[in-house]
Order: structure tokens, then C-alpha cells, then sequence
């Protein structure tokens, strides 16, 4: 039993190795082909992840995708896909910074406040499409993308001066106005002008355990996966199929609502025009590659962001440091490719052993479970 | 045709060995043997579905090869799967000169053809018959007919009288012995020893991947050939004495149930050969058909109840029904005493019903979890899987092992996936863990489909086991014997309703084979005066 185990873990890592080996291989490849040092990027984005002050901002910004990522991960443990949590994510941001603008609390009840609305926002726009696909059977996908297209309009016109923007003076930039210090998440300042890392982050993580727990511990977890494996056979077992689609799409709004408040409580304190976007969609390529395993996600969104942050210097050295850019969208094909590769591996594999200790033990198997 | 030292390997196992047959031009070969034992992959190999890693394969004397299943066509070999590939919404005609347009078009020609080949065979088939309008047995002679119309000399049946009630099962016979008196071979697999014993001219048995003797029907006995197959003595579904209660454990009354919009597959299996007959049930099809029809039934406490009928009559609504799956549009149920009408499934299940459904790996399993979560499954909120919320795997763990244990679930051990199960052993689980809740009421479908001698003789006992302490069981299965030998009560189920009831003591498969179909209703009189069993008949459905 022991040994399964290991293999387990083997071919569990099997898939993110493979995934990530041949992405590097073919990004060096599009280097080569268009003449450059295929070598070099690299070794610059590596020394530059050596300074203090980018090593925050990539902690930082694992925090946000870290975030991001849970929330399309929940979904997909139930064969949900969420794609709109990048529309969920900007408008929660929009809404909770508005609010936020707009009172003064006591510290702690005001970052609480701006947090809490952030949540509902997003689970409200999630909801929506769980509601369209419980009602009227709308695929989640669809709904979700349109989703985010709406978003985008909506905060493009709420955040004008005629409605909830303000238009600082001297700037072309439209803001939400700024939230009171009260409102502000406290960061760890890492000294000398390195910047502060942002209290989110431990949130961030904190989250992270929520997640494994209330997925792997708890019956609500157990129902949710069932749904994802069969839902057939979880409707058998009594789960309520459309209270589960529903409850997971809030949630996974919920979980994109709050990506966004390491940047708003931490950074920016206020919605502009130059809000961060994309985190959504990013998002859902760290969850595939950390394959909706908590710790996985954690590594997978500490890989993006250093892939995002260590590249900003490469224009500087001559090289478009677009190539990153290239580098996650392989990322995405390599992993869809290598995780089915290892599936239907594993799968023989394990096949073979029960096969082989069954047949030790005198008994025979169709071929129907042995080829299968 | 011969076949010589077959051996096919799989990861693992060795599915076929050293496999040696020889059948005789113009005869009907029986191939026969338990599930898993290797019928399937050699006609596999001998379809070209699959290629051999040893042995040859001659046809009249000449070598062959195959590596697709048209050369195994044309070679003039034809294979009925179990499973019938037919289009529904294409006529007969459509659905024959499908894929083989270039034999006689598509037209006059090729209707004079079929015509034809059903005359000359007497399988009076009906070119322009919409195939979703024909019941199974008709459906059957198109796929046969198919075959034919393709040039087959040597026709592979694969379990073709599993999905057919005894009459039609006599009636197919009759076309396999047109079609040997015509100078075609026939090969013929099965694990019904009588049915073989009726119409083979020659049998080989299959053990455990490998050729294990050959018999002659006309000596041979249904014991000696069972002996061969399984290498010992078949089990017996038999219940014998009696444990029925007076007290009621489940009463459903009038449970009806209407189609609603389009749900695929018509349910008219058995409909009627003719045309005028066919018309009627099309009509009630558009009104938005009854699949429950007013169906009121009582199970007591240690009693099996069996449901007999062709599958689509509405067994597969009422489980559904019963389960809480589906909502009836009238009627009610109550479990012991207490109404569920209105509960949802986990309230019911969690209320006492255990559930071994019809379909394992899309109702009972979680094919790609590992063993102790499919323990879990369908019981997430009772001990010993979680407590307040919170799942105990450690308890979960405990009792799979458990499990295992007592029902005897072949598996290097708990952590591997229920994919990596043989389906007797998936089975095993699946019963081992309704039976470890104490359900009050178990819904058995298909109990020991798919599943080996010795996991069915597991099964079976562990059901009377269950029926001794009190269980009221519902027992739905497609295997007449299995029913007979289990119930205590029966009852036909014709189109969502029920038609007939019989008493298994004197019942024959024949007389409940008429009743499946629809051409008797009532009470069935197997023997002579037996004394009314009146706890039944006052329900009132039975007519």
C-alpha cells in the first residue's frame, strides 16, 4: 500500500514537471527561431529575482493570483468552469473601493466592511450565472464570459464623474476616490525602499487551508467532489445537484471578489482606470497547472508571478519581455497535454498491479476493466 | 473455420491462452463460459477488433489475419454485438444499406434484397418500419439481417438472448436453425446452459482464458457443462423458508408518473409486431405517455418482492420514483409507517433505503476516487464516514477494510481506484456498504448483473441474509431464474404498469416470459389451488 502511495505522488508530480520542461523547451525554441540568445532571458529574469524589491512585488502578486486561482479551482473540482472570475474580480473591486470611499469606521470594521462587500459582490455576479444554468440550464462558460463582458461596461460607465467616479485633478485617470487610512490593510515592511508585503497575502493563505479543509474534511467538501466525478452518481447519493451548482458558483465569485484586496487594501486604495486586469484568466491556467491542490496552486501562482515580475527588465537587455507571455500560454497547452498523458498512465499502471496481485491470487479479469 | 493456440495479453493479465477451436461449416457453435472468462476478447480477435499476440486463425483451410473488422467482413464474418448499433430514427431499410451503399444502393434494389434475405431466412422483417418503433426481439433480426445483407457465411452472436424473454428467445432459435439449414456457421455465445443445450450443434467451454473441453448437446447436461465452466457447481438463487412479516414496509399507492418533454429512448421495447399496434403507441407518445401508470405496491418486513419485465417497462422510473430522483406527478409512498413523498434523497436514504442500482458506474460508484471515498459515498452524513460535518477518514478507512473483508472484495487494498475493480468486485462494494447501514428497504436492480458465478452466489446470500433480519426487499432483475428463485412475491411490470402477480413456488420463466410481454395479466396460475396470498391482491392493481 505504501508503495501505491509513493506512486501516487510519483505521477501526481509527473504531470506540473513535464508540463513545465517542455514549456521552457519550446519557449527557447521561439527564441532561437527569431535569433535571439535563448539562454540569456532566463538568466536575467533568475538574477533579477535575486533583488529584495522584486522578490516583494512577486510575493505579492502570488497572493493575488493565489486568491484568483482558489476561486476557479472550486469550480473546477465540480466540473464548473468559471471564467468569469476576472469580471467577478474587477467589479468586486470597483464596488468594495466605492463603498469603502464612502464610509469611516473604526480600522478593523471598515477593512472588514470593504472585504465582505467585495464577496457578495463577486458571489453575486458568480450567482448569476449559477442561477441562469439551475433555471435555465445556460452552460456556465458562456454566461460567465458574457458575464465579464458586461462587467467591463458596467465599471466603465459607473465610474464615471456623473455617476460614481471622481476625476483627480490634472489627471486623465478616473478613480473611485481614495478610502480612508482606517481602511487600509497593514503590510510588513520589508525596509530600504523594498517595498511592504501586503497583509492580504496571509489572508491569502489562510484561505488556502479553508480551501483543502472544507474540501477534503468536511461532507459539504465530499459532496461537491462527488459532483465533479459523477454527478450521476452524486445525485444517487443525494446531493442536491442544483443547490451544489449554485452554492459552488457563489463561492467561487465570493473567492474572486477578495483577489482583489491585496491590491485595493494594500497598494492603490481606490478603483482607477489602471486596476490590474487579466488576474481572472491568468487565474484559471494556475489552477490547471497546480491542479486545484492548494499547495499545487501555491507554486503555480509563485511560478506566474515571477514570470510576470522578474520579466520587466528584459526590455531594458534588448529582449521583448513578451516571451513570458509566450511562455504561460504554452504553459497551457503543455499541461492539458502532459496531465492526460500521466492520467492514462497512471491509470494502466494501476490497472497492471491490481491485475497482477489478483492474478497471484488466482482470480481472472474481464478485459473490459483490464483495457478500459 | 479453425482457431489455433489464441493467446492475447493485457497489462497484467492474460486475457486469452492458447485458445483452440474448431467449428464446422453449416453448424451453430456454442461458445460458453462465466463472465470474464474470455468469450468477449476471442470475438474480439476473431472480428478484427483486436489483434492476437500468438496464434493463427483459418478460414476453409486458408490463414487469415485481420486488422480491422473489414477484413474480418470481408472474409464474410458478421458479428451481432449485445448491444444493438442501430439509429433509431432511420427506418429499417436506412439503417441496413447504412454503410454499405455501394453493395445495392439505396434503393428498389436494395429493398428487393432485404426482402429477400428475410424471406429466405423467415425473419419477417419490415423494410419501412421505423427501428425506434420495433421491440428488442425485432430489433434483433434488423441487426441479424444487417449482417447478412453484408455477405456474412459465419455469424457471431454475442449473448443475444440476454435482452429477450423465453418466447422470443424461441423465436430466434428458429432463425439461427433457418440459417444453418441454408449452409451458414453460426457461433453462438452464451452462459445460459439451457438455451446452448437447445440449439448448438457443437459447444466449447472457456475457463479462466483458455479452452477447458468441448461437449456434445446431445449427451451432454446442463450440470456437467456448468461444472466445466465455472469448475464446480453452479449456485442457486433459492430462498427456502419463508421469513415474510405481516408487518408493511414500504407501501407506494397509484404512483403515476408522465413523460416529460423528450427524454431520448423510447420505452416500447416490446411493442407489438403489428403496424396497427405500433400506431397506437406513437399516439400516446405525442399525449405525454404514463411511464408509471397508477402502481401501488407493498413490500413487507423480510419480504423480496421481484419485479419482472422487459427492461423500459418503467422498472428503471420506479426506482427513481422510490429514490426521490425523480418526482411522480400523483401518488404516495411511506417507509415503515412514515410518509417520503416529499423527502429528498438523502433524507431517504438516511431514512433506511439502501440502493444497489442498476447501473454501478453511473449511479454507484465514483469510478476515479479511490475505494474508502466510494465507502463514504451515499452515506456522507452517517457514522462511521463523519461527524458534525466533518469527515472521519480514518473511521471511513476502518470500516472499508472492513468491508473488504466480509464480503470478500478482491483488491490489493483500499487505496486504489473502484476504476481498477473487476465489475463483481465493484459489486461486492457496492452491497458490502448498503448492507453496513442496516437499511430498512433495499432496491436491488440488477443485483448480480455483469458479476461472476461466485460474486453472484456472494451476493445473493448476503441479500437473504439481510431479508432474515427484517429487510423488505425490491428486487429488479432481467434474469428470470434469479428472480424466481428469490422473490417472495412477484409482480409483471408491462409499460408502467402492473399487469400481473404470481406466486414463484409454482410460476414457470414461460408463463412470466407471456406476462412480461404483455399477453397475460392477472394472477398467474403456475400449478394447481394454491392458496391465495391475500395480502397482495387488496392492493387492487393487480386486476
Amino acid at each position: 500500500m505504501m508503495k501505491i502511495d509513493k506512486d501516487k505522488l510519483l505521477i501526481g508530480a509527473a504531470g506540473p514537471v513535464l508540463a513545465l520542461v517542455s514549456s521552457f523547451v519550446l519557449t527557447m525554441l521561439v527564441l532561437l527561431a527569431t535569433g535571439l540568445d535563448p539562454i540569456e532571458p532566463i538568466q536575467l529574469m533568475i538574477e533579477n529575482a535575486g533583488y529584495a524589491d522584486i522578490q516583494v512585488l512577486i510575493i505579492n502578486q502570488t497572493g493575488i493570483y493565489y486568491l484568483a486561482a482558489l476561486a476557479v479551482a472550486i469550480g473546477f473540482r465540480m466540473n464548473l468552469f468559471n471564467i468569469g472570475v476576472d469580471g467577478q474580480y474587477r467589479l468586486a473591486a470597483m464596488i468594495s473601493a466605492v463603498v469603502g470611499a464612502s464610509v469611516e469606521l473604526p480600522g478593523p470594521l471598515h477593512i472588514l466592511l470593504i472585504v465582505v462587500v467585495a464577496a457578495l459582490t463577486g458571489a453575486f455576479w458568480a450567482g448569476i450565472a449559477g442561477i441562469l444554468k439551475t433555471t435555465r440550464g445556460v452552460s456556465e462558460v458562456v454566461s460567465t464570459i458574457m458575464l465579464n463582458a458586461i462587467a467591463t461596461s458596467l465599471i466603465a460607465w459607473l465610474i464615471l464623474p456623473k455617476n460614481l467616479g471622481v476625476q483627480p485633478e490634472g489627471s486623465n485617470d478616473l478613480t473611485t476616490g481614495e478610502i480612508a487610512e482606517s481602511g487600509w490593510f497593514p503590510g510588513i515592511d520589508m525596509g530600504q525602499g523594498n517595498g511592504e508585503i501586503y497583509g492580504f497575502t496571509f489572508v491569502a493563505l489562510a484561505l488556502g487551508v479553508v480551501y483543502w479543509f472544507a474540501l477534503n474534511r468536511t461532507r459539504f467538501g465530499f459532496d461537491l467532489r462527488a459532483t465533479g466525478e459523477s454527478e450521476s452518481a452524486a445525485q444517487a447519493s443525494g446531493v442536491d445537484a442544483k443547490r451544489m451548482i449554485l452554492t459552488s458558483m457563489l463561492i467561487s465569485g465570493g473567492l474572486a471578489g477578495l483577489s482583489g484586496m491585496p491590491t485595493l487594501l494594500g497598494d492603490t486604495h481606490t478603483y482607477s482606470l489602471s486596476f490590474p486586469v487579466g488576474v481572472g484568466f491568468t487565474a484559471i491556467t494556475i489552477a490547471l497547472l497546480g491542479r486545484n491542490n492548494p499547495v499545487g496552486i501555491l507554486f503555480a501562482a509563485l511560478l506566474f508571478a515571477f514570470l510576470d515580475k522578474a520579466s520587466s527588465s528584459l526590455d531594458v537587455e534588448g529582449y521583448p519581455k513578451e516571451i513570458t507571455q509566450i511562455m504561460q500560454g504554452i504553459i497551457v497547452i503543455a499541461v492539458v497535454v502532459s496531465y492526460e498523458l500521466v492520467r492514462r498512465y497512471g491509470t494502466r499502471r494501476q490497472q497492471q498491479k491490481v491485475g497482477e496481485e489478483l492474478a497471484a491470487g488466482g482470480a481472472i479479469k474481464t478485459d473490459k476493466e483490464v483495457s478500459a | 473455420m479453425e482457431l489455433h493456440g489464441i493467446t492475447k495479453r493485457f497489462p497484467g493479465v492474460v486475457a486469452n491462452k492458447d485458445i483452440a477451436i474448431t467449428v464446422r461449416k453449416g453448424t451453430v457453435h456454442a461458445l460458453i463460459g462465466e463472465n470474464g472468462a474470455g468469450k468477449s476478447t476471442l470475438m474480439k480477435i476473431l472480428y478484427g477488433m483486436q489483434k492476437p499476440d500468438e496464434g493463427t486463425i483459418a478460414i476453409d483451410g486458408e490463414q487469415v489475419s485481420f486488422s480491422s473488422p473489414g477484413d474480418a467482413i470481408a472474409r464474410g464474418i458478421g458479428m451481432v454485438h449485445q448491444h444493438f448499433m442501430l439509429a433509431d430514427n432511420l427506418t429499417v431499410l436506412e439503417n441496413v444499406v447504412l454503410g454499405g451503399e455501394k453493395l445495392y444502393g439505396i434503393g428498389a434494389k436494395a429493398r428487393k434484397k432485404i426482402k429477400e434475405i428475410s424471406d429466405a431466412y423467415g425473419l419477417g422483417v419490415r423494410p419501412d418500419a421505423l427501428v425506434e418503433d420495433l421491440g428488442v426481439a425485432d430489433r434483433q433480426r434488423v441487426e441479424i439481417l444487417k449482417v447478412l445483407y453484408r455477405g456474412a457465411q459465419i455469424l457471431i452472436l454475442d449473448e443475444p438472448t440476454a435482452v429477450l424473454v423465453p418466447q422470443e428467445v424461441d423465436a430466434l432459435f428458429d432463425n439461427l436453425r433457418e440459417l444453418k439449414a441454408e449452409g451458414l456457421t453460426v457461433i453462438f455465445i452464451s452462459h445460459k446452459l439451457g438455451e446452448v443445450l437447445k440449439v448448438a450443434d457443437d459447444i466449447t467451454v472457456i475457463r479462466r482464458g483458455t479452452t477447458v473441453g468441448t461437449a456434445d448437446p446431445k449427451t451432454a447436461t446442463t450440470k456437467q457443462l456448468a461444472e466445466l465452466m465455472v469448475g464446480s457447481e453452479l449456485p442457486s438463487p433459492e430462498t427456502r423458508e419463508s421469513t415474510v412479516t405481516d408487518v408493511a414496509m414500504l407501501e407506494v399507492k397509484g404512483l403515476t408518473l408522465l413523460e416529460s418533454g423528450f427524454t431520448g429512448a423510447p420505452l416500447t421495447t416490446a411493442a407489438p409486431a403489428d403496424p396497427s399496434a405500433t400506431a397506437v403507441v406513437r399516439e400516446e407518445v405525442a399525449a405525454g405517455r404514463k411511464l408509471l401508470d397508477d402502481v401501488s405496491l407493498t413490500i413487507h418486513k423480510g419480504e423480496i418482492l421481484g419485479i419482472a419485465g422487459v427492461e423500459g417497462n418503467g422498472q428503471t422510473e420506479l426506482i427513481e420514483a422510490l429514490m426521490g430522483l425523480r418526482a411522480p406527478d400523483s401518488g404516495g409512498i411511506s417507509l415503515d409507517g412514515q410518509d417520503i413523498s416529499a423527502l429528498p434523497v438523502r433524507k431517504r436514504r438516511e431514512g433506511g433505503i439502501g440502493y444497489i442500482p442498476e447501473d454501478r458506474h453511473r449511479h454507484g460508484l465514483l469510478l476515479e476516487a479511490p475505494l474508502w471515498e466510494n465507502r463514504i459515498l451515499g452515506h456522507v452524513t452517517e457514522a462511521p464516514n463523519s461527524k458534525r460535518g466533518i469527515l472521519d477518514p480514518k473511521a471511513a478507512r476502518k470500516d472499508t477494510e472492513r468491508i473488504v473483508r466480509e464480503y470478500d472484495v478482491r483488491t490489493p487494498g483500499i487505496d486504489v481506484t473502484a476504476a481498477s475493480l473487476s465489475g463483481g468486485n465493484q459489486q461486492k462494494l457496492i452491497v458490502g456498504r448498503e448492507m453496513s447501514h442496516n437499511p430498512k428497504f433495499l432496491i436491488a436492480a440488477h443485483p448480480t448483473r455483469g458479476v461472476d458465478v461466485g460474486a453472484q452466489a456472494q451476493i445473493w446470500d448476503a441479500i437473504r441474509e439481510a431479508r432474515r433480519e427484517g429487510l423488505a426487499v425490491l428486487l429488479i432483475s432481467a434474469d428470470l431464474d434469479e428472480l424466481i428463485g428469490l422473490s417472495d412475491t412477484l409482480r409483471v411490470m408491462y409499460r408502467g404498469k402492473l399487469v400481473a402477480d404470481a406466486d414463484p413456488a409454482t410460476i414457470t420463466p414461460e408463463q412470466l416470459g407471456s406476462a412480461m410481454t404483455g399477453a397475460a395479466t392477472g394472477r398467474l396460475e403456475g400449478g394447481d389451488e394454491r392458496p391465495e396470498q391475500s395480502e397482495q391482491s387488496e392492493d387492487g392493481d393487480a386486476r
